[in-house]
């Protein structure tokens, strides 16, 4: 079988719902090269989903839960303060056992959560509250050190409440916790790597790419191969997540002259 | 443990209890407990060692060493740890052998890849054989703690990369203006002074690290969270004296509060160390101790 | 990765032969403990089951030196030929493709077929229905090309969990890993139809030893011959005898 055709057959194949693509069985002899990164990459592809979905859903809550944390109403701070302790404060590993296991009990309750049983949304609901409280706590850092210059400017510019949050204190402290969030988001997407891993089941041989280079350590007896196959992949990820929120970073300080936008970015930060 | 544990079945209530909390298979999970914080007490120090060096080589003059340390840096950085775990330990334990082979057994003909098995002279083996069980298991030990080392240190340079940067530039011009030497000037100016802009990289390290040790089973060492699920794992009267049903929502509910009760504990130390460091410092929090203090 | 472990008790095999034990050679056999009967952990801590005393007896007719060492069960293999110990003794079935890596001796189980474990009075389907298996199993092989939908779970416990949570319909696993269980809960049953998957169960050795091979062949055959390893194999209900 030429590689093409291993590409052809395998590369969505962690993804795929046609049932009979489904059932096509994985490799059981003679492992190529080839199907080791066709199948690992394939299983790429739920780290991907995991990690922007995660991300993108976690940042809106994040900032909520920055602004309540430093809300002076201790109805409002004392939630979001134990949210982001709990969440920060253990191992995701146990995060996504209690998750798993309230999802199943719940399910026995209603049809209705027999979803989130499954990885694609009860994993993903984890590790949003994973790294909802992680960047939560970076913004909130990030909002106690906006530079009272800037808020004082801005009275003097005549913003007062909701506006002067939303076009002064907000986008100052986004400035000052990117660096830190780029850290956060880097290891969201290598936390993806424990949803199958010792969470959720997996579902007809569809899952990540872990799951397929245990597969194929498992079956080949070798872990030298598909294990720095599936670090290549994750070094690649992650140069790419750098040159995503590098880009943002540039926009976000793009009024400020240059040396001082270098010096942001490598100003020591609160990472994860 | 207790006189009374010698028939379990006939306890009940309390008693019960007192017999299967004080059972071998959970000494093993209280002594656990010990190996992960010891664990940890020797790894912060090593990776801290490892992420000074890593980060005085990525800043070197020599292109070399400098090449050598972003790349550790940045490879290290970029795979997920999980990953690295599941291949490095037998990786590192096959290197050591290695070259305990090339040095014990230079009269060896043999190869030492016969197909898929790795063979060594039996003087080169790591530990040896014949060495009792506690050397094996120190072995482990020393091989988990290097592995986490190693990791953490390419997170820890990362830290004190940016700390060395962030140091102030007049510091050092001042020290050059003094006469001190390049070498002077990093480890009585520079070093003494990044710590405290290190500090809070290195504190959000200290809590991953806290955070990295239900890993360690991959490592070879049975921790914690392995032998909660053992003993949170149905139990059937045939195999235990003291069977049960899935109990692992409770264990997991013990590690949820060890590790937030550890995280808690930390934080309150880490806030007094920064409040120490910050003394004399040119930074904001130094210059609000000033203040405070006059 | 090194499965050097801690609290495992280093259990020297004695056997009343102390006195000659600094001439006897050190064998270290790893295990999984956590497959009732075969091998698990007890509740002082120590490796238990029907292998922890077939090994022993084995190593007491070889006259080796024996240390019990537990490994997780996806790493088995590649710590056996790493050199991290020297027998795999972990309810291990010999395969075609296992054989290709390491070397086993005869099997000292006979087959043992795989049974279907489901919640009782429930109507299971198992050309179309949800079955849980380990993963990396031959089970978890045989249900991925039966037509049924396969869900994996790291350990046997949970694939249990997940047929009483609702999850799966039921689990395939080896009969005697299922059996124990059915008989003790009363909502569990275990369905009449078997699968025939794998062959006999066999110590694992690193394909260079075969000294050590022949010496572990030899001392069961012993076994065989003069009925205790039947003996063995009734205590702990494991299949058929020989």
């Amino acid at each position: 079988m030429s590689c093409l055709q291993t590409i052809q057959d395998y590369a969505l194949r962690a993804v795929t719902t046609d049932p009979d693509w489904a059932l096509r069985a994985l490799p059981k002899s003679d492992f190529t090269l080839c199907q080791q990164v066709t199948l690992i990459g394939s299983g790429l592809i739920w780290n991907i989903y995991f990690g922007v979905l995660a991300l993108l859903a976690g940042f809106f809550f994040a900032n909520a839960l920055a602004v309540a944390k430093g809300a002076k109403s201790l109805l409002i701070r004392k939630p979001a303060e134990w949210f982001i302790f709990i969440f920060r404060g253990s191992p995701l590993f146990v995060q996504f056992f209690f998750g798993y296991f309230v999802f199943l009990s719940l399910k026995g309750v209603s049809p209705f959560f027999t979803p989130f049983t499954a990885a694609w949304l009860g994993a993903l609901i984890v590790l949003f509250c994973n790294t909802a409280a992680y960047s939560g706590e970076i913004f909130y850092g990030a909002l106690r050190s906006v530079p009272r210059g800037d808020v004082e400017a801005a009275d003097a510019y005549g913003f007062s409440g909701f506006t002067r949050f939303r076009r002064i204190i907000w986008p100052t402290a986004l400035r000052l916790a990117w660096p830190a969030y780029t850290n956060e988001a880097i290891f969201l997407f290598h936390a993806t790597t424990l949803v199958f891993f010792s969470g959720f089941p997996a579902w007809q041989q569809k899952g990540d790419a872990l799951y397929y280079a245990s597969y194929f350590a498992d079956k080949t007896f070798n872990p030298f191969v598909p294990y720095p196959i599936l670090a290549g992949f994750f070094i690649l990820l992650t140069l790419c997540i750098l040159g995503i929120f590098g880009l943002i970073n540039a926009r976000l300080n793009r009024h400020l002259p240059q040396e001082r936008r270098a010096k942001v970015k490598f100003k020591p930060n609160l990472m994860r | 443990m207790f006189s009374y544990c010698a028939d379990p079945e006939a306890l009940e209530g309390f008693t019960w209890l007192a017999c299967y909390l004080t059972t071998g298979k959970h000494m093993s999970l209280y002594v656990s407990l010990g190996v992960v914080l010891l664990l940890l007490a020797i790894t912060a120090p090593a990776a801290l060692l490892f992420g000074f060096f890593g980060a005085s080589a990525a800043r070197s003059k020599l292109l070399p060493l400098r090449l050598l340390g972003k790349g550790y840096i940045a490879i290290v950085r970029g795979v997920p740890d999980i990953a690295f775990f599941l291949f490095f330990v037998i990786a590192l334990d096959q290197g050591i052998e290695y070259l305990r082979h090339k040095a014990l057994c230079p009269g060896w003909n043999e190869p030492i890849r016969q197909g898929n098995d790795f063979v060594v002279c039996t003087a080169a083996k790591m530990p040896l054989s014949t060495s009792p069980q506690w050397v094996h298991e120190v072995y482990g030990f020393s091989l988990a703690v290097l592995t986490f080392a190693i990791v953490f240190g390419a997170f820890a340079a990362n830290v004190l990369f940016g700390a060395m940067r962030a140091v102030p530039r007049a510091q050092i011009e001042t020290a050059e203006a003094y006469g001190m030497t390049r070498r002077q000037s990093f480890w009585r100016i520079l070093v003494p002074q990044m710590w405290v802009y290190a500090l809070p990289g290195l504190s959000n390290l200290w809590m991953v690290l806290i955070k990295a040790t239900p890993l360690l089973f991959l490592l070879g060492v049975e921790d914690i969270v392995y032998w909660s699920k053992e003993l949170g794992a149905a139990k059937l009267a045939r195999y235990s004296d003291y069977p049960h049903g899935d109990w692992r929502m409770w264990y997991f509910l013990g590690l949820l509060v060890f590790y937030l009760l550890f995280t808690k504990l930390s934080e309150i130390v880490l806030e007094r160390i920064t409040r120490r460091l910050s003394h004399g410092q040119a930074t904001t929090g130094g210059e609000a101790l000033r203040k405070a203090a006059t | 990765m090194k499965k050097l472990i801690l609290t495992t008790a280093a259990l020297v095999f004695a056997g009343g032969m102390a006195m000659a034990e600094s001439h006897m050679k050190t064998v270290r056999l790893g295990t999984e403990g956590a497959y009732p009967p075969y091998n698990f952990i007890n509740d002082a801590g120590e490796v238990d089951g029907f292998e922890r005393e077939l090994g022993d007896e084995l190593c007491k007719r070889a006259e080796l030196k024996c240390e019990w060492v537990t490994n997780d069960w996806d790493s088995i293999i590649p710590n056996l030929v790493s050199g991290n110990y020297d027998v795999i003794i972990a309810g291990m079935s010999i395969t075609a493709e296992r054989d290709e890596v390491i070397d086993f001796t005869q099997n000292y189980t006979q087959p043992d077929p795989s049974a279907y474990l489901a919640m009782d009075g429930a109507d299971v389907d198992l050309k179309g229905g949800v079955i849980a298996a380990q993963t990396n199993t031959i089970q978890a092989a045989f249900v991925a090309e039966s037509g049924a939908t396969l869900v994996e779970f790291a350990t046997p416990d949970e694939t249990i969990a997940a047929v009483r949570g609702g999850e799966a319909d039921a689990v395939l696993a080896d009969k005697s890993y299922l059996a124990p269980i059915a008989d003790e809960n009363a909502d569990l049953v275990l369905l009449e139809q078997e699968e025939l998957i794998g062959g006999g169960v066999g110590m694992g050795l690193r394909e260079s030893d075969t000294e050590l091979k022949e010496t572990f062949d030899k001392a069961i055959q012993s076994m065989k011959d003069d009925g205790s390893l039947n003996k063995l194999l009734t205590k702990w209900e494991i299949g058929a005898t020989f």
